[in-house]
């Protein structure tokens, strides 16, 4: 029951659907929709993965145990890239100028020669929140 | 099946059944690559003690006397380096969790083999590459590896340290998933999961710790090698990378891994407890649950070793609030394994001492781990020998006692040996006494200010540093005492029979030293562990207390 | 079950379907492992460019989307052909499986040579990090710091391609001697969900690494 023999048809209809959802995400990244660009990519990688995952690799078709393995391992990579981000979200919080620690992108002056004309830390913090 | 029951005869064990040093070598015998694992274990402590010996002596006077500078660092980062990576993440799980899992399920061998045995040859690699980079010119990174300092002004040497540690690593995520697949899937008839011993739940727990965080340590030291020989920028702040990314990466890995190091020997203390009180374990399942609660909460917190980096105040609060969760599974522990021993017929034989030393010294590490992980209180503690003595109170009197309690209490059934007892209580006590001579002067060391990894210091200091180093004296003489009388034994040692300790468990249901297929019959269990109370209602033919009925 | 115990039946386990069980079990427990190693690099990823993020689309203009799109498309094909191995291995069938298996292998080919044909172009346009770094334009170190982990990331899954390669090299050979039938396929079953699990890390470095701000 656990290692089905899953029909030639539905691997192909799984191969069809990834190149034409692969063709979309080509075509997509060409329209500016500003930051939904970004989300709208990443669903359709999700979209992508989950079929690989439940089809090609029969996750679908096998043992809760491993549905448990693969989504523990989503979990944690969550939990690695929240819980990093809950510092590098926060970094600009502290309003006091005295208060604030060092900001870590205050690097060399030659480092920043190109920065954006409207000043470096000003744009630089402004455009994290993309 | 029908070949393995002709060949174990009377008397055929693992340890004599092949002699040949091919036949170690090659052997694809759990308890073979346990024993192996515990030789190697023991060269790599010698190693790592041996540099403690030598900074200790140094830290006698105020002055930089006997080592420079440069030196003295070499021998902190190898001590580190060789203690965590070669000798404390890999003690209880490749050398006991090896040799008594399988046993302990009831299967004749962990799941996959020849993987097993590649993972002693992948650490043996790791550590050979380690040894190199710290003999031929020496690593003076500290064990973190941080960025920039690793990545941009240390010697080239840790681009072989860097590969050592990573190889190391995939050995111990090759031992986790065999002993994973072996729990879920080779477990004997009749053993449910809430029949498992808590040793067995304990390298559950921390078999999946290894498994989710070893890999990220390994792509983080990846970064630090592509960085430091492709000179590609990752960390480099001179790209407006951030060093302190590195530390996020790092420590998603390194602080789990402390329980990679204790979770093991709060399992065997629960092996010890239950059967030098004679009793079941109180509160089960609590214990059981509590090692997966902390394997989880354990990778809640790493932000708890950056506060006073550049980290955001703000994430430091999350982790510091969050570090204090994990006190309670451990505090949870505690109380059971002290109501475990609450009205018990308590005998106390050295595993037993080895335990209430695990139960004494890691409290008290836990309790400063409080300390620490309160933010303010961070800022005067931290970088100084206050955390350097919290965290040796819970590695070596968590982790070490551990391994140590373990490894008398199942040396008759690894060995087929008794130790000589008298002699071990003595070390036991040495080893408690050195132990605490060496450390507890440093929380107040670190508590008046002195930092950590300096070879120098202000002369006020002088007697905290001097007791510190006796200490280390005393506990040097333990340990060598230990080797001395377990190495005796080995020839000279009373016969252990099947079940010295009269213990529970499918693991003193064999004979000592158990046959290469563990058990000459399948076994079934249908009672649940530590049935210390219900001796009446074990049947006899499943325990068999002497080994002539093996 | 214990009286026949084939020659495909390790010692250790009492049955087939144990032993079927277990391999399953460990390759995805591996596979976690690896979610969590490349996990570490998106973790990086995602910090950098959420603090560079213009830096990143600078850099990212600078691949080919052509051949990123080409290179999607082979290794989605060299799935299906994998996918089909496995399939003609429960079905038993010798010849389908050693010919998906050298297709997949062939597939797996083709990306390797493409992508390396993409890395000749960036050494040539002076776009890998290094000394030699040579970015016209605003942000040029943070468009450095893009092409270290567009190296590394690119380069850690080339890595598991070739290491993937090697392993269907020697299910081939297995296979071309009748090793694998509708009993015992787990080495052909475990090495399609590593192979596949490769094909999933390239779907979401593509979208990653090539289309960022294309518009």
């Amino acid at each position: 029951m656990e290692h089905p023999v899953v029909p030639v048809s539905t691997y192909l209809k799984i191969f069809a659907a990834l190149m034409v959802l692969t063709a979309l995400t080509v075509a997509v990244a060409f329209i500016d929709w500003g930051f939904f660009n970004d989300v709208v990519a990443m669903t359709i990688a999700v979209i992508k993965a989950l079929l690989v995952v439940s089809v090609f690799m029969h996750l679908k078709y096998s043992a809760r145990l491993l549905w448990l393995i693969a989504g523990s391992s989503v979990v944690w990579f969550m939990v690695m890239v929240g819980l990093t981000l809950t510092d590098y979200r926060s970094r600009d919080w502290l309003l006091h100028e005295g208060m604030r620690p060092e900001p870590w992108h205050s690097v060399p002056a030659e480092v920043m020669q190109d920065a954006a004309p409207s000043g470096h830390n000003g744009a630089e913090a402004g455009s994290t929140g993309h | 099946m029908s070949t393995a029951t002709s060949t174990a005869s009377e008397g055929k064990h693992y340890l004599n059944a092949k002699h040949t040093v091919l036949s170690w070598l090659l052997t694809v015998d759990h308890k073979r690559i346990g024993m192996m694992y515990l030789v190697s274990l023991v060269v790599f402590f010698l190693i790592g003690g041996a540099a403690a010996v030598l900074f200790r002596l140094e830290l006698m006077t105020p002055a930089g006397d006997l080592l420079r500078s440069e030196t003295y660092n070499k021998l902190f980062t190898m001590h580190g380096i060789v203690m965590i990576f070669f000798f404390l993440i890999p003690s209880i799980p490749a050398v006991l969790g090896n040799f008594l899992l399988p046993i302990m399920v009831g299967t004749r061998d962990v799941a996959f083999p020849k993987l097993n045995l590649a993972s002693w040859y992948v650490f043996m690699l790791g550590g050979i590459l380690a040894f190199v980079a710290i003999v031929g010119g020496g690593v003076d990174t500290g064990w973190t590896f941080y960025t920039p300092y690793s990545t941009m002004y240390a010697n080239s040497n840790v681009i072989l340290a860097v590969c050592g540690a990573f190889i190391a690593g995939f050995s111990s995520i090759m031992t986790a998933l065999n002993f994973v697949v072996t729990i879920h899937k080779m477990r004997a008839p009749g053993l449910t999961w809430f029949r498992l011993p808590l040793f067995v739940w304990a390298m559950y727990a921390t078999s999946l710790v290894v498994l989710l965080g070893t890999p990220v340590v390994a792509i983080t030291l990846v970064m630090i090698f592509v960085e430091r020989a492709f000179g590609l920028g990752i960390f480099n702040p001179a790209l407006g990378g951030d060093p302190v990314l590195f530390q996020h990466l790092f420590w998603f890995y390194s602080h789990p891994a402390v329980y990679i190091m204790i979770l093991p020997s709060m399992g065997v203390v629960s092996e010890i407890i239950a059967c030098f009180s004679r009793r079941r374990i109180y509160g089960y399942k609590f214990v059981a649950y509590s090692s997966l609660a902390i394997a989880v909460i354990g990778f809640f917190v790493w932000g708890h070793h950056m506060f006073v980096s550049s980290q955001s105040t703000y994430a430091g609060m999350i982790f510091s609030f969050l570090t204090f969760f994990v006190a309670v599974p451990t505090a949870i522990k505690v109380l059971n394994w002290t109501m475990t021993m609450y009205k018990g017929s308590i005998s106390l034989e050295a595993p037993m001492l080895y335990a209430f030393g695990f139960l004494g010294l890691f409290t008290i590490g836990g309790m400063t781990g409080l300390f620490l992980s309160t933010l303010a209180t961070d800022i005067h503690l931290h970088d100084t020998y206050f955390v350097v003595a919290h965290f040796h109170y819970v590695m070596v009197g968590g982790g070490v006692m551990g391994f140590l309690g373990g490894l008398h209490f199942w040396w008759p059934k690894m060995t087929g040996r008794m130790y000589p007892e008298g002699w071990a209580i003595f070390a036991a006590i040495v080893i408690f006494v050195g132990f605490n001579l060496t450390f507890f002067p440093q929380f107040q060391l670190g508590y008046h200010g002195m930092p950590r990894r300096y070879h120098e210091y202000p002369a006020d200091f002088q007697v905290l540093h001097i007791m510190s180093t006796a200490g280390a004296s005393v506990l040097g003489f333990g340990y060598l005492l230990m080797a001395g009388y377990l190495g005796w034994s080995l020839k000279f040692g009373k016969k252990a029979g099947a079940n010295p300790w009269d213990a529970r468990g499918l693991e003193w249901e064999t004979s000592s030293p158990p046959p290469t297929e563990n058990f000459l019959v399948p076994p079934v269990v249908r009672h649940e562990a530590y049935a210390y109370e219900f001796e009446s209602e074990t049947s006899p033919e499943s325990h068999p207390s002497s080994e002539s009925s093996a | 079950m214990s009286d026949s115990h084939p020659s495909y039946l390790a010692h250790q386990f009492d049955d087939v379907e144990q032993q079927r069980q277990a391999s399953t079990m460990g390759i995805w427990l591996f596979l976690i492992t690896e979610v969590m190693f490349f996990g570490g690099l998106f973790t990086g990823y995602i910090v950098y460019r959420g603090m560079y993020p213009e830096a990143w689309k600078l850099g990212s203009h600078e691949l080919n989307i052509l051949l990123g799109a080409i290179n999607t498309a082979v290794l989605i094909l060299s799935s299906l052909t994998m996918a089909l191995s496995v399939h003609a291995a429960q079905l038993g069938e010798q010849k389908k499986l050693s010919r998906n298996l050298l297709a997949t292998i062939g597939l797996g080919g083709v990306f390797l040579v493409i992508k390396a044909f993409e890395y000749k172009a960036k050494f040539g346009h002076h776009l890998v990090p290094g000394e030699h770094f040579h970015f016209e334009g605003p942000f040029s170190n943070q468009v450095q710091l893009f092409y270290s982990f567009y190296f590394t990331m690119t380069g850690m899954h080339a890595i598991h391609m070739v290491i993937g390669i090697g392993i269907l090299f020697w299910l081939w050979a297995q296979s071309r001697k009748g090793k694998f039938h509708k009993d015992y396929y787990n080495p052909v079953e475990v090495t399609g969900l590593y192979w596949h699990f490769v094909d999933l890390v390239w779907i979401f470095l593509f979208p990653l690494l090539y289309l960022i701000g294309r518009h």
